[in-house]
C-alpha cells in the first residue's frame, strides 16, 4: 500500500464518523485521567446511555492537558461543536446525558468551552479560555483530540505526511530541513537537533541505530508520558523519518516501566504500522528498511544519561561513561547511534510535513519552536501545556496557570528537575528559553515546572533533590557519589537545626567540585538546586543556621505547635486527632501540647476548626501557655 | 521426629522449591535465545513470576544468558524496579516527585507508616502490605498521588488513605476496552 491509499481509507473512515448522526463522546483516559477518575465516568456513561436507549460512540483520548479539570468529556452531537465538560462526577454525567444526550440542554453551567464551527450561546470558545489562548501545540498537536489506538486517526489528521514528503527527498535535504527549523533537543541539553544527526549520518558504518530517550526520570515531569499516550504515532513517525536521514535500520524506545500504558499504545502502535506497510523491510514502497523495539526501563535515573541508556539496552548496569567517542561513532554495540528524546521526535514529524520556515516562525532567534512544560505545584490550573520558546514565566503561571492557590504568595519557580534550579519573583518576567535560564542558573530542562509558594521552605527543596540525585547517583564517580551525600549531611542538619556557621560555605565548595569532579551530566548538575536556592534563598539558609528558623514554617524540627489559651474552646477536637497523645485537656478547659511527646504532624493544627484556630504553629518566636488545662476564658 | 529427621526434611522441601522455581523460570526462558542484552527484559519477565527475584531463578537466568552469576546480581541490585524480597498482597507506593513532595506527600508517606507500622521499603509480617516510594509517575498535575495495585489515586489526603485502603478488596469493575 502507499500513502495516498492510506490515507484516502483513512479519511473515508473519520468522513464516515463524521456523517454519522450518533452523538460522540470523547473521554480524556491518560494516566491522569484515571487517577481522577475517568474509569467511573467512563462506567457512568455506558449505564446512563443504555438505560435511555441513546446510541452514541465513545472513544477514549489522551491528555488535552487541562488535568486540573480532569476527568474531562467531549461531547459532539451532529452538526453542533463540541461540548467540553470538566471536574465530572457519576452524578453530573448522569445530568449531561439526560439533559444534552437525551435532552438538548448544553448545560452551559457545567461546560467549560466548545470546539469546531458554530456557537453555543453562554458557552465561551475553549480555546478562547486564558488557559489555552497564549498556548501553541505541535508536540501535543493530537493528544486528546484523536483516538491514539487506530493509526487511522493520526493518518486523517495529516500523519505520515512528513515521512511521505522525506521519502521524496535525499537524506541530506532532510537533515538540512531539521537544520533549518533551529530545533534543538528537547531533553534537556538543548543541542541542535540536526547538526547531531549530521553527526551520525556522516560517521562510517553499515549499521547504524537510532534511540528514543522515553526514560522520563525527572520528578514533576510527564510530557512525555502524555504525548506516548495521547499520540504514540507523532513519536514513531519522527524515528521513521530520523532513520531515513540517518540511514539506521533499527531503533529502540527507552521507556519507562512506571508508564505501562504508554508501553501498551507504542506496542500496539508499532503492530499497526506493520500492518499498513510503515514497518519493515521496504516501507512504503520506498526500499527503505526499519524496525523497532521497546526496552522497558528499569528504575535508575541515570539511563535518561546516553551513554548509560546504551549501556542499559545492551544488558549492563545502567552507568555513564566517557566521551568522546561520542555515540554518533560508536554507540549502542559499538555503532554509531543518534538519541533523542520523545518531544524532540514528536516536533520531527511535525517540521516535516509544514516545513522548517513554519516551525522556525515560532520562539526566539536562538530558540526555536515551542515547548511542552508539566505545569505543576502550587498553581490553580495544573496541566500539560506547550507554549512558544520566550514567554515570559510570568505569563505562564498566572495567566495559563491562573496564578496561587488560596491567594497565597508566589515564592519560586523550579525548572529542569534535579538539574535544574530554583528562580524568585524577579525573574516573573524573564523569558522562557534555553539561554536566559541558563544565565539565571537554571536549565529548561525536560519541561518540569514546579510552582512554590510561602509555604514551602527552599532549603527543604534543596535538600529533597539532594536526597534523590544522592539515591540515583549511580557510584562511578566520587565527587558525585561522596559529596551529594556531603552535601544532604549538611542540608539536613541545616533542616534539622543543627547547622553551624560556615555550612553555606561549605555547600558552595562543595557544589564545586562535585559539578566538576562528575563524568556526566546527573552530577554535572546535581548541585544546581542547592547553588539557585543560595543565590537566591540566602536569607532563607541564614535564618535556619543562625536563629533555628524556618521562615516558611516547613522543616518540622524548627517548627512547633502550640494551643493559644485566649482562642481554645475546649472542644477536644485536637485531643482526639492526636497519634501521640501528647494533647491535654477536657471539656470546656484549655488544652495544652505536650512539647516532648508532639511528633508535629500537624493533626492538631488541620482537627482545629477554622474559626477557631487555637492551634498556631511558629518557628523560632517565644509563645506563653499555661501550666495545667485551665478552663476556657478563664483569662477574662 | 528427632532433630535430625527434621532437618533432612527440611532440605527436601527446599529442593522441591528449588525444582519448582527452576521450573517456572525455565517456562519463561522459552521466549528468549539466551543473549546478553536479553538480562533484563528476563528478570523483568522473572520477576513478573514470583513478584521479585528468587537466588535460584538469578543463577538459572546466569547460565542461560551465559553472564557471570556475580554480573547477573550487579545488574539487578543496580535498578530500583528489581526485589529480593517477596512482596506483599497488596503494593502501596507513594509518589516522592517534586509535585507531591510541596503538595503533601512526606505526610501521606507518615501517614501509612503510622497506619501499617512499616516503614518505607518494608513488607508487613503476615505480608499484607508492602510500602513503597517510587520517584515519579507522572501524574503531578493530581498531586499527592499514591498508588495501590496498579489503581492511582490523584489528590490523596491523609484523611482519604484509610477509605482507599478499605476499598481494596472490593472488585474494581472497569468497562470494557479499559
Amino acid at each position: 500500500m502507499d500513502y495516498r491509499e492510506l490515507k484516502k481509507r483513512a479519511v473515508a473512515q473519520r468522513e464516515a464518523a463524521e456523517r454519522s448522526d450518533r452523538p460522540r463522546i470523547s473521554i480524556g483516559t491518560g494516566t491522569c485521567g484515571l487517577a481522577a477518575g475517568a474509569a467511573d465516568i467512563l462506567k457512568t456513561l455506558h449505564d446512563e446511555l443504555k438505560k435511555r436507549g441513546i446510541a452514541a460512540d465513545i472513544v477514549q483520548v489522551g491528555c488535552i492537558g487541562l488535568c486540573y479539570t480532569e476527568p474531562l468529556i467531549e461531547v459532539v452531537k451532529p452538526g453542533k461543536p463540541s461540548v467540553f465538560y470538566g471536574n465530572l462526577t457519576p452524578g453530573l454525567t448522569a445530568e449531561i446525558v439526560r439533559d444534552y444526550l437525551a435532552g438538548d440542554n448544553p448545560r452551559p453551567d457545567l461546560a467549560l468551552g466548545t470546539r469546531g464551527e458554530g456557537e453555543i450561546a453562554g458557552i465561551p470558545r475553549l480555546f478562547d479560555l486564558p488557559v489555552l489562548k497564549p498556548q501553541v501545540r505541535i508536540a501535543l498537536r493530537n493528544c486528546g483530540n484523536i483516538d491514539p489506538a487506530d493509526i487511522n486517526y493520526y493518518i486523517a489528521a495529516g500523519g505520515y505526511e512528513g515521512l511521505n514528503r522525506a521519502f521524496g527527498m535525499s537524506r541530506q535535504a532532510v537533515i538540512d530541513e531539521i537544520k533549518k527549523s533551529g530545533l534543538r533537543g528537547r531533553g534537556g541539553a538543548g543541542f541542535s537537533t540536526g547538526l547531531k544527526w549530521q553527526f551520525c549520518h556522516d560517521a562510517a558504518g553499515d549499521q547504524k541505530y537510532i534511540i528514543c530517550n522515553a526514560d522520563e526520570g525527572d520528578p514533576g515531569a510527564f510530557m512525555d508520558r502524555a504525548v506516548l499516550e495521547g499520540d504514540p504515532h507523532a513519536v514513531l513517525e519522527g524515528m521513521l523519518i530520523g532513520a531515513y536521514a540517518i540511514g539506521a535500520s533499527e531503533g529502540y524506545i527507552y521507556v519507562r516501566a512506571e508508564y505501562p500504558l504508554a508501553i501498551e499504545r507504542l506496542k500496539a502502535g508499532l503492530e499497526q504500522m506493520e500492518a499498513c506497510g510503515l514497518l519493515g523491510d521496504d516501507i512504503l514502497g520506498s526500499g527503505f528498511g526499519f524496525r523497532v523495539h521497546i526496552k522497558e526501563g528499569a528504575g535508575a535515573f541515570v539511563c535518561g544519561e546516553e551513554t548509560a541508556m546504551m549501556a542499559s539496552i545492551e544488558g549492563n548496569r545502567g552507568m555513564p561513561r566517557s566521551r568522546p567517542p561520542f555515540p554518533a561513532q560508536s554507540g549502542l554495540w559499538g555503532k554509531p547511534t543518534n538519541i533523542n528524546n520523545v518531544e524532540t521526535w514528536a516536533n520531527i514529524s511535525a517540521i516535516m510535513a509544514r516545513g522548517a520556515d513554519w516551525y522556525a516562525g515560532f520562539g526566539t532567534e536562538k530558540s526555536r519552536g515551542t515547548k511542552t512544560f508539566a505545569l505543576v505545584g502550587k498553581v490553580n490550573q495544573t496541566g500539560l501545556i506547550e507554549v512558544p520558546m520566550g514567554i515570559k514565566l510570568r505569563d505562564v503561571i498566572y495567566g495559563i496557570g491562573g496564578g496561587i492557590p488560596n491567594d497565597k504568595e508566589f515564592k519560586a519557580v523550579q525548572t529542569g528537575g534535579p538539574s535544574g534550579g530554583c528562580l524568585p519573583a524577579s525573574f516573573l518576567d524573564s523569558p522562557v528559553d534555553y539561554e536566559s535560564l541558563a544565565a539565571a542558573g537554571s536549565i529548561v530542562g525536560s519541561g518540569g515546572m514546579v510552582v512554590m509558594d510561602e509555604d514551602t521552605c527552599m532549603v527543604d527543596v534543596a535538600r529533597y533533590f539532594l536526597n534523590f540525585t544522592q539515591l540515583e547517583s549511580c557510584g562511578k564517580c566520587i565527587p558525585c557519589r561522596w559529596g551529594t551525600r556531603q552535601m544532604l549531611d549538611i542540608l539536613e542538619d541545616i533542616c534539622g537545626g543543627r547547622g553551624r556557621p560556615g555550612d553555606i560555605d561549605l555547600l558552595l565548595e562543595l557544589g564545586e567540585a562535585v559539578k566538576n569532579g562528575s563524568l556526566c551530566a546527573l552530577g554535572g548538575t546535581a548541585p544546581n538546586p542547592v547553588l539557585t536556592t543560595i543565590r537566591y534563598f540566602r536569607e532563607e539558609y541564614e535564618a535556619h543556621i543562625d536563629d533555628k528558623r524556618c521562615p516558611a514554617m516547613a522543616c518540622k524540627a524548627l517548627t512547633t505547635y502550640y494551643i493559644d489559651a485566649d482562642k481554645c474552646i475546649g472542644c477536644g477536637r485536637c485531643a482526639s486527632v492526636c497519634p501521640s497523645e501528647a494533647i491535654r485537656g477536657g471539656k470546656r478547659l484549655v488544652h495544652i501540647i505536650d512539647q516532648e511527646k508532639c511528633i508535629k504532624c500537624g493533626s492538631c493544627y488541620d482537627a482545629c476548626p477554622a474559626k477557631i484556630q487555637a492551634v498556631t504553629k511558629v518557628s523560632g518566636e517565644p509563645f506563653e501557655v499555661p501550666a495545667e488545662p485551665v478552663p476556657v476564658g478563664g483569662k477574662d | 521426629m528427632s532433630m535430625v529427621e527434621a532437618e533432612r526434611g527440611g532440605q527436601a522441601v527446599a529442593r522441591r522449591d528449588e525444582k519448582d522455581i527452576i521450573a517456572r523460570v525455565n517456562r519463561v526462558l522459552e521466549r528468549y535465545r539466551g543473549e546478553k542484552a536479553e538480562l533484563i527484559p528476563v528478570l523483568q519477565q522473572v520477576q513478573q513470576v514470583f513478584g521479585y527475584l528468587p537466588e535460584e531463578a538469578m543463577s538459572r537466568v546466569a547460565g542461560f544468558t551465559g553472564v557471570p552469576e556475580c554480573t547477573v546480581f550487579g545488574v539487578a541490585t543496580f535498578y530500583a524496579q528489581f526485589k529480593f524480597a517477596p512482596l506483599g498482597r497488596n503494593v502501596i507506593k507513594v509518589c516522592r516527585g517534586t509535585g507531591c513532595y510541596v503538595k503533601g506527600a512526606p505526610r501521606l508517606l507518615d501517614e501509612l507508616e503510622k497506619l501499617l507500622g512499616i516503614k518505607d521499603g518494608e513488607t508487613t509480617p503476615d505480608l499484607e502490605y508492602t510500602l513503597e516510594t517510587v520517584a515519579c509517575f507522572g501524574s503531578c498535575a493530581l498531586a499527592p498521588v499514591m498508588v495501590v495495585n496498579d489503581r492511582v489515586y490523584g489528590r490523596v489526603t491523609p484523611d482519604k488513605i484509610k477509605g482507599i485502603l478499605g476499598l481494596k478488596d472490593e472488585p474494581v469493575s472497569l468497562p470494557e476496552g479499559l
